[in-house]
């Protein structure tokens, strides 16, 4: 259609694509970047996985289960002691941060949020989060194996529970504050007290998330190995809770070192038990999220 | 819809007893430095419906929300004057705000059910106060009051959340009355509301007040018109520096609108301001 150029209203503007122009090409380059960092992002992972599949897998069996770590020259064996000190450990770690963060959380969230407590307690949380792994056990060494006198699998769990305990805390207060006011308000509005509307009402709609933190903090302890360098140690027996306790940790950072190629081999299986018990964890804390939507 | 005519407040008829249930009296109510109501007297009276009207920052909802005490949970907050419920000061320093709650009921603006199920929002409340009688009975006279009994009775287990915005304020309301509290706070029960919702609800107040007590506010003044008993209009002060609200005039709502003494309320009902 001709264009009358006196009337400029009449020009109408090029609405056809112009891939070449250099504002198409740096949107296309960018666009490019963002999806190779995602498939790069996944990378470890999967190569993580495949190794453990291909290398622990040939090994597993029932037998890793019932019974107990070779010595020097045997073959067979397993490490039923290792997984049930792991579950020992971190249960202790769980039946300790779980209360208490949880209770920290109510307080930060609902009854004291701007207070100067609840301010140190996030403060003290988050970095919390950041402390090195190795510290909390060099600490759980000096307050409970030095006191106690022994090493023991008490001193294991409290050592985890040192790294548990921020991240219950913190998720547990998101979890908390997402609750909607509105509903909050009901529940006063009806008569209840602060603590009828925060178990009656506040808790019960906050559980997925407070569960979902609590999950992610187990499968942070359950791999967790310096802390249980300086408390638990290790053990080739069965589980005696005031004696030096076995881990799957533990286990594979002893026998990933030995010429032995029997410890190798269940170093990477106990590598790949210890994966798919986060694994098992995670999909656990999903269900139990979509479970209440 | 079954009937074309709507149900008009046709029941307003002279009340032998203009029994004072709730004598509010609010001197001064702040928010930290912020002097939010100055001088406003509302007696509430019994088994009559009282409207609170007045332009956006009047000071009505924060004049109700004194009523039930739930303005302590704002920080800052401070109430001066005295709030005499069937004799007992609520601000006295004995009384428990708690137990001012148990026996004021209210219904908030946005329609707020527990996630929990139709049966256990409403029961909630008898159960709080240790109800131990029949509970089902107690179930069903409230939602049959709250004219929700015929579209619930038969999904009583499914969650409060599940139904339409007009049902979970019928519930809300259901859940309100449940506990039969001699008075009943209703805070712009209708706005979130479409039109249908609307007339229902409007509906439902004329037929509580035969047994309860209730104080609404409503940015709406038709509404109030077609509900309220007595209305109470509030405005606002700018002479000072600040925006305080205060009631400007206050009576029964046919005089109120139609000879109404303020010049204020003149213009508020005239609609020359909103």
């Amino acid at each position: 259609m001709k264009t009358n150029r006196t009337t400029d209203s009449l020009h109408l503007p090029d609405l056809t694509r112009q891939p070449f122009e250099s504002r198409a090409l740096k949107s296309v380059l960018l666009s490019s970047i963002t999806v190779l960092a995602a498939v790069l992002a996944c990378i470890p992972l999967f190569s993580v996985l495949i190794m453990l599949i291909v290398r622990g897998g040939k090994r597993l069996s029932l037998e890793l289960f019932y019974a107990l770590p070779p010595t020097a020259f045997e073959t067979g064996g397993g490490f039923g002691n290792a997984i049930v000190g792991t579950l020992f450990m971190v249960g202790i770690a769980a039946l300790i941060s779980i209360p208490f963060g949880v209770l920290a959380a109510i307080y930060m969230a609902e009854l004291g949020p701007t207070s100067k407590i609840a301010a140190t307690a996030r403060f003290c949380a988050k970095t919390m989060t950041g402390l090195p792994s190795i510290l909390a056990g060099v600490f759980a060494y000096a307050a409970v194996v030095l006191v106690m006198g022994h090493y023991s699998s008490w001193a294991g769990g409290i050592a985890l529970s040192l790294l548990m305990i921020p991240v219950v805390m913190l998720t547990a207060e998101e979890a908390i504050k997402m609750v909607p006011e509105p509903m909050k308000e009901a529940a006063y509005g009806i008569g209840c007290t602060p603590s009828q509307s925060m178990v009656k009402i506040i808790l019960p709609v906050a559980m997925p998330g407070i569960i979902t933190g609590v999950v992610l903090a187990v499968a942070r302890a359950a791999g967790e190995t310096a802390p249980l360098l300086f408390t638990a140690l290790f053990s080739d027996y069965w589980l005696q809770p005031n004696e030096p306790t076995a881990s799957l940790a533990v286990l594979i950072y002893n026998y990933s070192g030995m010429p032995f190629e029997n410890q190798i081999e269940l170093a990477w299986a106990a590598s790949l038990v210890l994966v798919l018990m986060v694994f098992v964890l995670n999909i656990i804390s999903r269900a139990i999220g979509r479970r209440t939507q | 819809m079954e009937s074309t005519e709507k149900k008009s407040n046709t029941r307003r008829t002279p009340h032998l007893t203009d029994e004072v249930v709730l004598d509010c009296r609010a001197e001064k109510i702040f928010y930290t430095d912020f002097l939010a109501v100055r001088d406003s007297h509302v007696p509430i009276r019994k088994n009559q419906i009282t409207g609170f009207i007045g332009p956006s920052g009047c000071g009505k909802s924060t004049v109700l929300k004194s009523i039930n005490r739930m303005n302590d949970l704002i920080r800052g907050f401070h109430f001066e004057g005295k709030i005499s419920f069937h004799g007992v000061d609520i601000y006295g320093k004995d009384v428990d705000p708690v137990n001012v709650r148990r026996n004021i009921g209210m219904v908030f603006q946005q329609p707020n059910p527990f996630s929990m199920s139709i049966y256990e929002n409403v029961a909630f409340g008898l159960r709080l106060n240790r109800f131990k009688g029949n509970m089902d009975e107690k179930v069903e006279r409230a939602l049959k009051s709250a004219a929700l009994w015929n579209e619930v009775k038969d999904k009583m287990k499914n969650n409060g959340l599940s139904l339409s915005g007009g049902q979970q304020q019928r519930l809300c309301i259901a859940r309100a009355i449940a506990t039969e509290p001699r008075v009943i706070l209703m805070d712009e029960p209708c706005s979130a509301l479409d039109p249908i919702a609307t007339r229902q609800v409007e509906e439902l107040m004329i037929d509580l007040k035969e047994r309860f007590t209730v104080a609404i506010v409503t940015h709406n003044m038709q509404q109030a018109q077609r509900v309220a008993d007595q209305t109470a209009f509030f405005g606002v002060d700018i002479s000072r520096g600040g925006r305080t609200g205060y009631l400007v005039e206050m009576g029964p709502t046919g005089k109120l609108f139609e000879n109404p003494q303020e010049e204020l309320t003149k213009e508020y009902l005239s609609g020359q301001f909103s």
